[in-house]
């Protein structure tokens, strides 16, 4: 490609918060695991993170506007591995996520691409909308082509993937132009949805057991000492009894006596709070605030409608994640199994990060191409 | 393909800017909610996570053991486990019960009372739920550390007693602490602790217990200790050595066998106590852990007071073992002169009332004086003498040799017994002393009562010239108590003389106890239960047959060693039923003090059967009659219920 843009193109900011990130994680889950059965999972983490930047490096010079051209052929991919998995899937921990790719030797859980499939197939429809406003029946359109993966994925199940699906079109459908009717509506049957969870001769037809489980101990914790409950009070003890300054690297005592419940994939904020106390997390937290504005500043000088809606769903879906994760280790969400962007440990999660992160690089490289 | 969208450049930008405020104040609620939670309420989850991290476990100190005189271990400890329940998490903790109760076998109602009486302790300390773990308990919290994490395990010392009841009352037993005794304690005593409930382990417990220390350790999520932070290390219990002779004990028990008894050998020059037995006896390594409360009351309401240390609480009517008081009396008062006879022709008559000799309607005593008195027995002789003496004297002479109240032995619950007297009637009566009264008492009927170690403690105090030394236990006590109340030289000698004939002169009533080569001298007893009027009415029942006493000693003056032995409703006379076991007991301390002066000292204690080989005497002192209608006469408490 002759207009092939150079290096000094790269959001080189945006690549050092994004490498301090994984360091912070790669520190706390060497923390969490030395010494134990999971010993050298750090070491499988930094495989991770290096596979990460190389796909993310690939898939930043693949020009945007080619993956948006075959967003209907994504689509369609991410709806039939979605329905694979169903049928043939490996079950793990209870849920239908995974299926096998020889080449990698690892398990891939489906849904975290099919996040990224979704981020496409929206940012490709949404700039299809020549109105500045959006109207009621593009909305539902909208919904339509996010609800169907989601209610898969929900089959699995995995509401805490199927969750991160909705930021991502509230997101787009904002800076589309959503109007504040819809908005409100929308709002109201937002809430109606979430006190029917929380009322439990409702949520007893629409969730499953384990999710009502989850729902319960997290308003009752106390009733539920050992299960979900002691999770979310565990953390919260970790959190609160790093104080300012923490107990120091390897010094945690509910991280290293393991207390903390899967403290190297999505409570690693919590260990890391215990470790490193509140000035840590105003580092780690800071970091990712750094990471989702320099996100909007990318989307802000996008060349065009397509490319900010590319980048704006990426932040929808690393915010959501960041926001849900965090607010769960101190105890204000109940447990959903999202993991914490770049620090959990994890090699689907972590693949996602990199390539919704090309995607903005992407987006970022052709700024000023024509 | 469309490419149109490739220069749609409207950017929504005041939408944009919107989105970035929305992350700013995201991310400013999280940190506010881990400013609440690290800075504000630090401490708190500081305090939770110290709480989940660290254990204190109890360190208990081994009690210690009592060892005899020559250095043999009495009592002894074995090693145990006993299960804990960790109590800082209560709504864990309830969660569990079922499992715990289930897998321990321990009623779920037990443990919620366990957790019940203890919630005003420390919620770190944990509670002993069950002592002494078996096997199956240990797998069973071994297997289930993960999922049941309030559960934990300490080695512990357990008492181990001779089995067999050898040496039970005295030694005493441990039980798991009352909450009388925690309070009295000023917080030394938890629940679960074991502390001496009777004998010398109650007697002694401040010194046998010890401290118990405490460990801080550290745990994981699933209670396992990863490391020790530090140990209060627990200081043991001090050993106590006994005044008890293992071997003489053992002849003791043998001896006394099966029947309900007691038996108590003494050295009266020091006032220690070389064997103590009282059957029946039960073992006490079976309350060693924890009994049941239904346990508890059988053995209780058991007719035959297993508990009951007859060495020091039966307070029974001595008998004819008295007449030493009533003649020692008489000896020192000169009232009657030394001199006095009197005719014996089987019974005599006071105040118009006939009072029986034992030998009434089988033979007479024909002209008695001190020495043969005493010698054979004879009840009428000490009817006069009791009548010159009047019941103040008697009652005098009585409490100056101890009796009517304790010994201080070393021992908890010893009982006082009952020397009556002018005074006491008036007192616990409300009315006068009664004539006829002191002619019962004078043969150690009536009202009188005493335990074997006060008997012991009396006959071995005159036979030293008046000294009595405080009986005790523990080989080297801090000082001894003594009673000096001196009695001349020539009344000790008839005394002595007299003692000396019952066992070695032809007439005496226990011929039968008498040893080649040693100087065995006593004085039997044999105390009826009821007045023979009662007893003809009641039938011939076991539980109203006569109470057997011996108390012997030797050599003869300045003894080394006094024995006072009780058979209870043995229906035979005192030197027939309890001589033997006086003699088994004297010959086995010359055999063993023979035996250390040639050197070889070895501890061989087979001794004869009891009453084998004796020369069972056709005469033995039956104890004196009542009257007929003895209520006018007696004390009503002495008549129905002399033993308690």
């Amino acid at each position: 490609m002759k207009d092939a843009p150079g290096t000094r193109d790269y959001d080189w900011w945006l690549l050092a918060i994004l490498a301090t990130i994984c360091a912070l994680g790669v520190v706390e889950i060497y923390s969490a695991t030395h010494g134990s059965g999971l010993e050298g999972m750090h070491m499988k983490q930094i495989r991770w993170l290096v596979i990460g930047f190389l796909l993310m490096f690939v898939l930043s010079r693949l020009d945007y506007h080619l993956i948006l051209d075959q967003a209907p052929l994504l689509y369609l991919v991410g709806l039939t591995a979605l329905v694979a998995v169903l049928l043939v899937g490996r079950t793990h921990f209870g849920a239908k996520r995974w299926i096998s790719i020889p080449a990698l030797g690892e398990l891939v859980q489906v849904s975290e691409m099919v996040k990224l499939i979704i981020i496409i197939v929206l940012a490709r429809f949404f700039a299809e909308v020549r109105s500045d406003q959006l109207d009621l029946r593009d909305l539902i359109k909208a919904g339509l082509l996010v609800g169907v993966p989601l209610v898969l994925i929900l089959k699995q199940p995995d509401l805490g993937t199927a969750l991160v699906l909705m930021p991502m079109l509230v997101v787009g459908a904002f800076l589309a132009g959503l109007q504040w009717q819809h908005a409100a509506v929308f709002s109201l049957a937002g809430i109606l949805l979430v006190g029917a969870v929380f009322y439990p001769p409702v949520s007893r037809h629409i969730l499953k057991p384990y999710q009502r489980e989850r729902i319960t101990s997290f308003l009752h914790p106390e009733e539920d000492a050992k299960g979900a409950g002691y999770q979310l009070l565990q953390s919260k003890i970790a959190v609160g009894s790093g104080g300012f300054w923490g107990k120091g690297f390897r010094n945690g005592s509910q991280n290293q006596l393991g207390y903390i419940p899967v403290r190297y994939s999505d409570f690693i904020m919590s260990a890391w709070a215990e470790e490193q106390g509140f000035k840590g997390v105003l580092l780690a937290l800071g970091l990712y605030m750094a990471l989702l504005l320099r996100l909007v500043q990318n989307a802000q000088r996008a060349k065009d409608r397509a490319g900010m809606f590319l980048v704006m769903g990426v932040a929808a879906a690393l915010g959501f994640h960041v926001l849900v994760n965090v607010a769960m280790v101190i105890g204000a969400m109940p447990v959903t199994g999202i993991p914490l962007p770049l620090m959990s440990y994890g090699g689907s999660a972590t693949l996602f990060v990199f390539l919704a992160i090309g995607l903005v690089m992407n987006v970022r490289l052709r700024r000023f191409v024509n | 393909m469309s490419y149109w969208f490739r220069n749609d450049n409207r950017l929504p930008q005041g939408r944009l800017a919107v989105a970035s405020y929305i992350i700013v104040g995201m991310v400013g609620v999280l940190l506010l909610g881990f400013w609440k939670l690290q800075v504000i309420d630090a401490d708190k989850y500081s305090s939770l996570a110290e709480r989940n991290r660290v254990r204190y476990i109890p360190v208990i100190a081994p009690r210690g053991r009592m060892l005899d005189r020559d250095g043999r271990v009495l009592v002894d400890n074995r090693p145990s486990f006993s299960v804990l329940l960790l109590r800082d998490d209560l709504p864990l903790v309830e969660k569990h019960l079922p499992g715990i109760s289930d897998g321990l076998g321990i009623p779920i109602d037990d443990l919620r009372e366990q957790l019940n009486n203890t919630k005003n302790l420390p919620k770190f300390q944990p509670i002993i739920i069950k002592p002494d773990a078996s096997r199956a308990d240990i797998d069973f919290i071994e297997s289930h550390r993960a999922d049941i994490p309030v559960l934990e395990m300490i080695p512990v010392s357990r008492r181990r007693y001779r089995p067999g009841g050898f040496l039970a009352h005295a030694a005493g037993y441990v039980g798991e602490v009352s909450e009388q005794q925690i309070e009295a304690s000023n917080g030394k005593l938890r629940p679960g602790d074991f502390a001496g409930k009777t004998g010398l382990e109650r007697q002694y417990n401040d010194l046998l217990q010890g401290t118990d220390g405490m460990r801080r350790v550290v745990v994981n999520s699933i209670g396992k200790e990863v490391e020790r932070l530090s140990t209060q290390e627990a200081i043991p219990g001090k050993q106590i050595q006994l005044t008890i002779d293992e071997d003489l004990q053992q002849v003791a028990e043998q001896s006394l066998g099966a029947r309900p008894g007691a038996a108590v050998a003494l050295d009266p020059r020091t006032g220690e106590v070389l064997a103590m037995v009282s059957h029946p006896a039960l073992d006490p390594n079976d309350f060693a852990v924890r009994i049941s409360g239904d346990d508890w009351k059988s053995l209780n309401e058991d007719p035959l007071h297993p508990l009951l240390n007859r060495a020091i609480q039966a307070q029974l009517a001595p008998g004819s073992v008295f007449k030493i008081v009533t003649a020692t009396a008489m000896l020192e008062d000169k009232n009657p002169p030394e001199s006095f006879t009197t005719f014996c022709p089987g019974y005599a008559t006071f105040y118009g009332r006939q009072f029986k000799c034992w030998v009434y309607g089988k033979s007479s005593h024909g002209v008695v004086g001190l020495h043969k008195a005493i010698l054979e027995s004879c009840d009428v002789f000490f009817y006069n003498v009791g009548m010159h003496l009047g019941i103040d004297r008697l009652s005098y002479y009585a409490t100056k040799f101890g009796l009517g109240h304790r010994t201080g032995i070393d021992l908890p619950s010893e009982e006082p017994g009952l020397m009556p007297s002018a005074e006491w009637v008036e007192r616990v009566f409300h009315r006068k002393w009664y004539a006829g009264e002191t002619i019962s008492v004078s043969t150690g009927q009536g009202a009188v009562t005493t335990t074997p170690l006060q008997l012991a403690r009396m006959i071995g105090g005159i036979a030293m010239g008046g000294v009595f030394k405080q009986p005790h236990l523990l080989k080297d006590p801090p000082s001894v108590g003594e009673e000096r109340f001196a009695l001349s030289e020539p009344t000790v000698e008839k005394i002595t003389d007299a003692m000396y004939g019952v066992v070695n002169e032809a007439g005496g009533t226990a011929r039968n106890v008498m040893l080649p080569g040693i100087e065995v001298s006593g004085k039997s007893g044999t105390a009826q239960v009821i007045g023979y009027a009662t007893r003809e009415r009641m039938g011939k029942q076991k539980k109203f047959e006569d109470n057997a006493w011996f108390v012997g000693y030797a050599p003869r003056r300045n003894p080394e060693i006094v024995v006072a032995v009780l058979i209870q409703e043995s229906g035979k006379h005192g030197g027939e039923a309890a001589g033997p076991v006086v003699k088994d007991l004297i010959k086995a301390y010359y055999d063993k003090k023979n035996k250390k002066t040639q050197g070889q000292y070895t501890t061989e204690n087979k001794s004869e059967p009891p009453g084998k080989g004796s020369a069972a005497a056709a005469i033995a002192p039956r104890a004196a009659a009542k009257p007929e209608d003895s209520a006018a006469v007696m004390p009503a408490r002495a008549r129905t219920e002399p033993q308690r």
